[in-house]
């Protein structure tokens, strides 16, 4: 395919810090036309922020991100949303809004930034929610459907303007295992079918070997690994071996120390474990 | 505060200049807010002002009749209610009712990522959320306080029908006579400004929660202490200016 040399991202020497702390520390790398490209790495290792500085809703403290071959960190709001408006985006969550059906959901940005037809915007929807296996769902509210039917219909979504790019955060986790199989399935279908390209952040690791034609693993903000499926199957580094293969002991600390892990800055030693401790010691 | 007035400038940016980009905003969000906003708020607002009405009446009652002057009830009625009460107290209770729900809407929104969501999707959320709240307050506000002027004026002549046995005709000539339209007007601009501080305080606490559902109460409640006191004290300029300015 002539199309694959182009690179849709590209990542260089990105560096984000809060504080003296680097969250992101000087990660590279790029993904090509076609590919599935799956980050990997533990809780707070920095995926999130990582994709966060992709879409274009942080700022890095230094480096570059280009996104369809323009910078994106130096763009402002309104380049931003031209950019936007070529990928679709699957939040961990679903991120479906709740006042709105799961139909005009799928249909809102279709809405927004087409001029199609309300024929044409609802043969969308039958057609986008059928791919993900819910038609027929279209009148109820997010709040009448399972977790798992809300993260395929932010698919269904994400998939709606046929995206040039899609990101997902984690699109497997809730779902059951054929859902898995079936969310898998349309991932790879898309990507070899349509030319889409696909950035998928997830835990699973099934899921993950199925679909990535590369995956990178992340850990303390840097890559720790990064090649084909294969290679990272028979990867020599302990730290990939113990992720992948799930397990308790290794190289990985179990408990991230408290200024390793962004969100729990703020949080001071509880009281109520404090003087539960003691309670402890005295009755020992 | 630094928010706060980019919140408005974007707003304006929205309501004034996009249209003319290209980008008009859509009407049909901006009627379902009007139902939201002002349709189902009606009943709160005739009960409120009915009371009002009552209450004006039967103290300036209570005050003239030592005076031997009764006949002024009305005008103290309607004065009070156009100038002063039916603006300030019309806008009491959409606060509590629309602008505390608003906020804990936006920031019910903005906890579970959904505005996340509208930015990544290319949406912005001023354009998609605050606009239509922004217009429908606009609009809603000062239609809501002519109506509470109407039922409160109702109360008054309650009062002074079957209390202090006015006619309706007398009633009504009276009221008519003292208040003029500037009375009217002078309401009316200060429901359109307090509409404009009422929604911007309402949509600016909730589209900057953090910190989850504890987040949203404490934006819910900051929304509508900020709201009351900036509307009051607004009240007190604006009153200021119009009748004791020249």
């Amino acid at each position: 395919m002539n199309s694959k040399g182009e690179s849709v991202i590209e990542v260089v020497d990105l560096v984000r810090r809060f504080g003296d702390r680097a969250v992101i520390n000087d990660i590279s790398f790029s993904i090509h036309r076609g590919e599935t490209l799956v980050i990997m790495g533990g809780s707070g290792c920095g995926k999130s922020t990582l994709l966060r500085h992709i879409i274009g809703s942080m700022k890095p403290t230094s480096g570059s991100v280009k996104v369809f071959g323009e910078e994106i960190t130096t763009m402002n709001e309104r380049d931003i949303a031209n950019v936007r408006k070529r990928f679709g985006m699957l939040f961990q969550s679903g991120a479906l809004l709740a006042s709105l059906t799961v139909g005009e959901n799928v249909a809102l940005p279709l809405l927004q930034h087409t001029d199609k037809s309300i024929d044409e915007i609802e043969e969308i929807i039958e057609q986008k929610l059928k791919m993900v296996g819910l038609s027929g769902f279209e009148n109820l509210k997010p709040a009448e459907i399972s977790g798992g039917m809300k993260k395929r219909v932010g698919l269904a979504r994400a998939l709606a303007l046929d995206p040039e790019l899609l990101f997902s955060d984690e699109p497997t986790s809730g779902l059951d295992p054929i859902m898995t199989a079936v969310v898998d399935q349309l991932t790879l279908k898309l990507t070899h079918g349509s030319h889409m390209t696909a950035v998928v952040v997830t835990h699973d690791m099934t899921s993950a070997f199925r679909i990535a034609t590369r995956m990178i693993m992340l850990g303390h903000g840097d890559i720790i690994a990064q090649g084909t499926p294969d290679e990272i199957r028979t990867s020599s580094n302990p730290e990939v071996q113990q992720f992948i293969n799930g397990e308790a002991d290794g190289p990985i600390p179990l408990n991230l120390s408290q200024d390793e892990h962004e969100h729990h800055r703020h949080v001071k030693p509880r009281p109520f474990f404090a003087a539960r401790n003691r309670f402890h010691h005295k009755t020992q | 505060m630094k928010n706060y007035l980019q919140l408005n400038i974007n707003l304006l940016y929205w309501v004034l200049v996009a249209p003319f980009t290209g980008r008009f905003f859509k009407i049909s969000p901006i009627f379902r807010q009007m139902v939201f906003i002002g349709v189902r708020a009606t009943p709160m607002v005739a009960l409120t002002a009915f009371s009002i009405g009552v209450t004006l009446a039967m103290q300036a009652a209570h005050s003239l009749q030592q005076l031997g002057a009764e006949i002024y009830v009305p005008d103290l009625v309607m004065v009070t209610l156009l100038r002063e009460m039916g603006p300030v107290l019309i806008a009491v209770i959409v606060i509590g009712r629309s602008g505390s729900a608003v906020a804990a809407e936006l920031g019910t929104m903005k906890v579970s990522e959904e505005i996340e969501a509208l930015e990544v999707m290319a949406i912005n959320p001023v354009e998609y959320l605050v606009v239509p709240r922004f217009l429908a307050m606009l609009v809603m506000l000062p239609a809501l306080t002519i109506l509470g002027n109407y039922v409160g004026v109702f109360g008054g002549w309650a009062v002074c029908r079957f209390a202090l046995n006015f006619n309706t005709a007398g009633y009504v000539l009276r009221a008519l006579q003292s208040a003029d339209t500037w009375d009217l007007y002078s309401g009316m601009i200060k429901s359109v400004v307090f509409a404009w501080i009422v929604i911007t305080i309402a949509c600016n606490a909730g589209l900057h929660v953090e910190g989850g559902a504890e987040g949203v109460g404490q934006a819910t409640t900051a929304s509508v202490v900020q709201a009351l006191l900036a509307m009051l004290v607004m009240n007190a300029v604006l009153t200021g200016i119009f009748f004791f300015g020249a």
